[in-house]
């Protein structure tokens, strides 16, 4: 039998299945010391144990039979079983926007992997049309599937090509471009996408789900289509993350990449603008613009493409009793920058001034962000703030930390002159530092307070 | 067509014989966890408060086997808006499906377990955790997840045995609040308690069995002591077929005196599909010849009196008119006890088109108490259908209505072939409705958010070891003790067998008055609002220890019992609440000169009083008596005593009472 038939198993679990000569898909009756059992052999998980045989019951349930107990299989029947998910091709409508979907990988579109148990992307426009039919009253849609990663494992050879790959839908003409991404870094690809496509004609918008599309909670259905409304018919022409508004199936909000973040490990309503308000809500309506700073959809197709990256930077998320010898380190293995977090306006301790001077004269820029997320570095305020920056430490205004990294990246890509390296971090792209903060771009609810539940029992949020 | 069924009443096992009557059930049981099955919310509090509101939408999607189920893609069609009401005291981010699952409740799969050996399952090496779709909304995650422990057991009835196919740990869903139109309201209180399913093989033939079935299967899962009790805490799912039928599965059934009927409409429901299945094929109609049509008729009635219709039109909404050909005269067929056909196709007008609003359809075949005659005639005309055809009207929206008529067909076309596999709901009238299309293996996912977990042979033998005894066993020993029948299946159920058994066997006490105590005594102390789960065994065992060594008489036991219930204790003081209850008799005992004094007082306090007769004054002096021992003395002896002060001898009482 194939080595396909044997599918994750190991050891004891494999030495069963080839002792009674079946495999994975055959239909089995197992007879067991703790009683007999009937259904089918799944693949096993390579993460799961080697000691257990993996049935599927006719019920659809399944169960995990201890190979040990096992006194004889016999394979009534085989099956063949693929998984598929319906494919319809994609109606094309010459008075519908042609929208381009790049896939990144993570769990926009997905299904079951038998290997590990776990989802894994699955995407092509008859595909993606047989789950969410809804995409052709929006758009034409053509996907391109770039890579297959984890949002986790995204990293400059990727941001580059992607960049490239806008770069060159904007020229074939596309009217928006949406991009499917994992959630937990898309708040960095979203960054560092503003700093490598400026000035585009036509949105970029990413999106992702909280909830895989394997389950029917999923958000991933109905931010694929607010982004496709968004990069088909919206009027911002900026790189956007679009994901859910409240917790609630209502609306999306856009938000400008350079100013969004994860917020909540799981939250539907992860992603939040910090520092300031959103770009836009959208939902089957439409686009419904927050402010008018944005740049406006053009019909040209110029675009500034720049996709310089230094990987050499690092990021020090300062904590209290944080010794120099981190800083040392870091100088030692040939670093060329430091994005610090540093407590309140801007902050670290006194016994780290050594190191981080060390580090300036040594060449190595060092920018100073908030731990706060929310709020500006003002290191003026307090002397420690001021010996701060005595010792060559830039404050990075209301910079986002991960955005200052990603910044910082893309900035000593092109410079190595401190002056110019400053230069390029403090003059913004598209407010990653802004000039204000409204009064209501922070806010952050906290419960059981009277008028806070009133609000969550009257407005579903 | 007639109707050749008999009523429910004369109804005999021949006659389920005749027609193939086969059942089984799904009983569901909620677990005594202090937490809830797969986050850290406090289980077993319920309420209908809430302090926010969550707004979601169901989408189906495919299982793990490539497959659209069929009740998913029915469900898409409803395009529901479902507001779960939350309450943060029993809901946290795990129900909202906002946070991953935690690891399950280990108590809970302690319980599950005991109950599958209980039950003679074969029980599985590896727990597996699966997703089941629902996309009705009664779970925010748009599943349920649920495990199999078990499989393949039995359990004895009568002379053979009854087959248990499995049994599942699973998290409960939502209560329903509403449904009306595309908005359904539902609680969240429910939600995520650890639930098991036990499913028997179709082993029943006659409605009588289900109920007796359910009874064995719900004792057996009181009988550890370790499952809810209470309204909603066991519900049933039954399903019937009979020859040439099918399996037809009716959800929620809360109270087991209500299955006989249920199950005997839904096999006179089926019979009678099947007889108009028939009727259908001899007017050569079949899911191949079928035909129909449908066309909005708004101007046609926009002058009907008939009031739904007439709202409708007012309220600017199109009136869509159904013709099937050659269905004349079947839509009144009876079905169920006071319900025709016609009542299928407005189930699934009210469910999958949401037009909820009673009466959803009216039709020609009961044309008179609707449209006026002229109308009908119109409606045949423009509608160029005969007198052979069935016309339905249905009224709402453009986009519901034009649903609804789509459906109207679905089901015609199903009754070519006799009885569409449903989902339905158990209705109050014993008859049932029809709640979704029955789902199929395709809607079971696994489980991606948690791996499989191992059940270690060393946690089944330590579960083995202090199994209960088998409830039949036990049943039929205690029966053998002559012991009053009411009793013994109270005694069973509550969880207090073992400590019966330690009552009568190892203190020697009295069968009938120990059953007595820890059945109807805590029962009539529920009704007095106090909570008897409260008293554990040993605080119990206490009580009759001090009544064995003869501290304290029968009322003693009761009354110590409820003080001790009703004397407000600090949590786990029930033992030394108790015991300092006995402490204090022990240090009131009473010898007989005490006795005497309190007796000479009561009488002198009593001189004066006028009594009719010495029974009377007997009787009255006793009852002081009583409330001032609150139980220390025996009351035979107190009796006996009282009834020589008074000079009437022992049981002289009695004796002129008899007089």
């Amino acid at each position: 039998m194939s080595e396909a038939a044997r599918k994750g198993y190991r050891g004891v679990g494999r030495a069963a299945l080839e002792r009674f000569g079946v495999g994975v898909w055959s239909d089995v009756e197992v007879a067991s010391t703790g009683g007999q059992f009937k259904g089918l052999i799944l693949p096993r998980s390579e993460t799961a144990d080697d000691k257990h045989i993996v049935l599927k019951l006719d019920s659809g349930y399944n169960i995990g039979i201890a190979a040990e107990s096992i006194t004889g299989i016999i394979e009534t029947g085989r099956r063949d079983v693929q998984y598929k998910i319906p494919e319809k091709e994609f109606p094309v409508d010459p008075n519908k926007p042609n929208v381009l979907l790049l896939g990144t990988g993570g769990t926009i579109a997905s299904r079951l992997d038998y290997r590990t148990g776990a989802v894994i992307p699955a995407f092509s426009p008859s595909e993606l049309y047989g789950s969410v039919p809804e995409l052709a009253d929006v758009c034409n849609l053509r996907t391109e599937k770039l890579f297959g990663v984890f949002s986790e494992n995204m990293g400059p050879t990727e941001y580059v090509a992607l960049a490239n790959r806008v770069a060159a839908g904007i020229e074939e003409g596309v009217d928006g471009i949406v991009i499917g991404h994992g959630t937990d870094t898309m708040h960095h690809t979203a960054a560092i996408l503003t700093f490598m496509v400026q000035d585009p004609p036509i949105p970029i918008v990413m999106v992702g789900s909280q909830r895989s599309s394997d389950r029917p909670s999923s958000d991933a259905a109905i931010n694929l289509i607010n982004a496709a409304w968004t990069a088909g018919h919206g009027n911002i022409a900026e790189v956007v993350v679009c994901m859910f508004g409240p917790t609630s199936d209502q609306y999306g909000i856009l938000h400008r990449g350079t100013r969004v973040r994860k917020m909540h490990s799981s939250y539907r309503s992860t992603f939040r603008t910090i520092g300031d308000i959103p770009l836009a809500l959208v939902d089957s309506d439409g686009v419904r613009t927050l402010r008018d700073d944005y740049c406006p959809r053009r019909a040209d197709r110029n675009v500034t493409i720049n996709t310089a990256f230094e990987q050499r930077v690092t990021f020090l998320y300062y904590y209290p009793n944080m010794k120099p010898d981190i800083v040392d380190a870091i100088v030692d293995r040939g670093y060329r920058g430091i994005v610090i977090a540093g407590t309140g306006l801007g902050h670290i301790n006194r016994p780290l001034y050594d190191a981080v001077r060390r580090a300036t004269e040594a060449g190595v820029h060092v920018f100073m962000t908030v731990q706060t997320l929310w709020g500006y570095t003002q290191m003026y305020v307090y002397e420690t703030g001021r010996e701060i920056m005595e010792l060559g430490v830039t404050p990075a205004a209301n910079m986002l930390p991960e955005v200052a990294y990603m910044k910082l990246c893309w900035a000593l890509g092109q410079s190595d002159d401190r002056d110019e390296v400053r230069r390029i971090m403090l003059t913004p792209v598209s407010d990653e530092t802004t000039e204000r903060e409204p009064y209501n771009g922070y806010l952050v609810f906290q419960g059981a307070v009277p008028e806070v539940q009133e609000f969550l029992r009257t407005i579903k949020r | 067509m007639t109707d050749a069924f008999k009523p429910f009443d004369q109804m005999t096992p021949e006659d389920y014989a005749a027609i193939g009557l086969r059942c089984g059930l799904e009983v569901h049981q909620q677990l005594l966890t202090g937490r809830k099955l797969f986050c850290r919310c406090p289980a077993g509090r319920f309420g209908d408060e809430y302090d926010a509101e969550v707004l979601r939408h169901m989408r189906p999607t495919l299982s793990e086997l490539g497959e659209y189920d069929g009740t998913a893609l029915m469900e898409r069609k409803t395009k529901k808006n479902i507001h779960y009401r939350i309450h943060h005291a029993t809901v946290c981010t795990y129900e909202i499906d906002d946070t991953p699952p935690f690891f399950p409740d280990q108590s809970a799969i302690d319980i599950a377990l005991e109950i599958s050996l209980l039950l003679g399952l074969n029980i599985v090496g590896e727990m597996h955790i699966a997703r089941k779709q629902y996309l009705d909304g009664s779970i925010p995650a748009g599943f349920q997840r649920t495990a199999i422990l078990g499989v393949t057991g039995s359990i004895p009835y009568k002379d053979r045995t009854i087959g248990i196919r499995q049994l599942s740990l699973e998290e409960d869903s939502c209560r329903e609040v509403s449904d009306v139109g595309h908005e359904r309201v539902l609680l969240t209180d429910r939600l995520g308690m650890p639930l098991i399913e036990v499913v028997t093989e179709p082993d029943m033939r006659t409605p009588d069995e289900m109920a007796e079935v359910c009874q064995i299967v719900r004792m057996l899962c009181r009988s550890t002591g370790k499952v809810r009790t209470g309204y909603g805490a066991a519900r049933q799912d039954v399903n019937v077929s009979v020859n040439g039928g099918t399996r037809i599965e009716i959800k929620g059934v809360p109270q087991i005196p209500r299955i006989p009927l249920l199950v005997y409409n839904e096999a006179r429901r089926q019979c009678a599909l099947l007889a108009i299945r028939d009727e259908l094929a001899k007017r050569s109609i079949t899911a191949d010849t079928i035909r129909w049509k449908s066309q909005d008729v708004t101007r046609i009635v926009a002058r009907t009196h008939y009031q739904p219709i007439r709202e409708a039109v007012d309220a600017g909404h199109v009136v869509k008119c159904v013709v099937l050909d050659g269905f004349a005269d079947l839509l009144n067929e009876t079905t169920q006890e006071h319900t025709a056909f016609a009542k299928e196709f407005s189930d699934r007008v009210r469910v999958i088109a949401c037009l909820t609003r009673q009466p959803n359809i009216i039709h020609s075949d009961a044309s008179s108490e609707t449209l006026a005659v002229r109308d009908w005639k119109e409606l045949h005309r423009r509608t160029k259908s005969g007198e052979g055809d069935a016309l339905i009207l249905v009224w709402g929206s453009e986009p519901d209505t034009e649903t609804a008529c789509h459906e109207i067909a679905i089901r015609a076309t199903e009754a070519t072939r006799g009885v569409p596999a449903d989902t339905r709901q158990a209705l109050k009238d014993g008859t049932n409705g029809f709640e979704r299309v029955l789902p199929g293996a395709e809607r079971m996912y696994p489980d991606t958010d948690l791996p499989p977990m191992v059940i270690e042979e060393a946690r089944l033998a330590r579960i083995r070891a202090q199994l209960p005894e088998l409830v039949w066993e036990r049943e039929a020993r205690y029966r053998k003790l002559s012991m009053p029948e009411e009793t013994i299946a109270a005694l069973c159920a509550r969880g207090r067998a073992d400590l019966f058994d330690r009552l009568t066997n190892d203190l020697g006490v009295d069968t009938t008055f120990a059953a007595v105590i820890l059945t109807q005594w805590l029962k009539a102390l529920r009704r007095r609002g106090l909570d008897p789960s409260d008293l554990r065994d040993d605080d119990l065992f206490a009580v009759f220890e001090a009544h064995a060594r003869g501290e304290l008489g029968r009322e003693g036991v009761r009354l110590v019992i409820a003080r001790a219930l009703a004397t407000p204790t600090e949590v786990d003081q029930g033992v030394s609440g108790v015991a300092a209850e006995l402490r204090e008799i022990a240090g009131n005992a009473m010898d007989d000169r005490e006795i005497e004094n309190r007796i000479d007082h009561v009488i002198s306090a009593a001189d004066g009083a006028l009594f009719p007769d010495v029974v009377t004054k007997h009787r009255f002096l006793m009852g002081r008596l009583v409330r001032q021992f609150a139980g220390r003395v025996d009351g035979a002896r107190v009796d006996t005593m009282l009834a020589a002060a008074l000079d009437i001898g022992k049981g002289g009482a009695r004796r002129e009472l008899r007089a």
